[in-house]
């Protein structure tokens, strides 16, 4: 017990120091990488606290997929270059204290909603989904994920292919010099306008000269 | 030592949700940092589903939980191809110069 919670602690401060940091950093990169540790942290205390899948889920989906996504689009957009002199200099910090006085209010909310949970443990009792205990966490979720929730596991599927069509529609560009493949007309092509049969005469000889 | 209990993950979720929503607020650099606090925000979500399922012996928290994941990774592709297009037009995307609605 006492290795659990030394281990939540170093995992949630490195979460909070690396999501400090996401926000603070002056550049995009090194934002990115802050935002990878603080995914991989909270992964470990997916898996310290039992649920393995979704900790292993989040290595991959977010670790492998998103945050590399997000490495490509700052490189791709040469944000280093975005430093303006001219907007730099006359840095006006007004939107701070308002920013500052908003978070502290939405953070003492969260707060005080946990402090009601603290002194009324049995506010919500009606379980729908028990956990056995004897099989794995893996094994519970798939038993469940593709039985129960068929309809929404194939309704995020949509929502993926959405996004995919969308993310390329998006950023589809026709350049005019490029030469491109024409389906349509590889296809539609006949005998007639590609092959001609000619009669040669026979045992004349060629006459170059014409 | 103390017993680490559901209240210490919910100050955690709470914690990183507040410092997601002040990255949004004071931001100033580009647009991609505010799409990283937006993660930050659903990252928070994440362990208030999971916590909340582990100590209530329920597994609805972590089904959704995975949902909520496949949406983040949309958003994400959606946002940042938003960004790319928006950068190939406008040439840039601080968050002070992006002003054409007037806001």
């Amino acid at each position: 017990m006492i290795a659990h919670s030394i281990f939540f602690f170093i995992f949630s401060f490195v979460a909070i120091i690396a999501a400090v940091m996401v926000t603070v950093s002056k550049n995009t990169v090194h934002s990115v990488f802050f935002l990878i540790l603080d995914f991989i942290s909270v992964s470990c205390l997916f898996i310290m606290i039992g649920a393995e899948f979704l900790g292993m889920m989040m290595l991959i989906v977010y670790v492998g997929a998103v945050a590399v996504l997000f490495l490509f689009v700052v490189m791709m957009l040469n944000v280093a270059q975005q430093n303006n002199p001219l907007i730099n200099s006359d840095e006006n910090f007004s939107h701070i204290p308002v920013g500052l006085i908003i978070s502290l209010i939405i953070f003492f909310e969260l707060i005080i909603v946990i402090g009601g949970w603290k002194f009324k443990p049995d506010l919500v009792t009606s379980a729908s989904l028990l956990v056995d205990q004897n099989v794995t966490n893996t094994h519970s979720i798939g038993s469940v994920l593709y039985t129960d929730y068929i309809h929404v596991f194939q309704l995020s599927g949509m929502i993926l292919l959405v996004a995919m069509i969308g993310a390329i529609v998006l950023t589809f560009r026709h350049r005019p010099g490029l030469k491109r493949q024409s389906y349509f007309d590889q296809i539609s092509r006949e005998r007639v306008d590609a092959v001609q049969l000619i009669d040669v005469e026979r045992n004349k000889g060629v006459k170059i000269d014409d | 030592m103390i017993d680490i209990g559901l209240g210490h993950y919910l100050t955690l979720g709470a914690i990183i949700f507040t410092i997601g929503i002040v990255g949004i607020f004071l931001n100033r650099k580009n647009v991609i940092v505010i799409l990283m606090s937006i993660e930050l925000i659903l990252l928070s979500v994440n362990i208030n589903f999971v916590s909340f399922s582990i100590f209530l012996n329920d597994l609805t928290g972590q089904i959704f939980t995975l949902f909520i994941l496949t949406v983040a990774a949309a958003e994400a592709a959606i946002g940042l191809a938003i960004i790319v297009v928006y950068y190939r037009n406008s040439g840039t995307i601080r968050v002070e110069e992006i002003d054409k609605l007037k806001g």
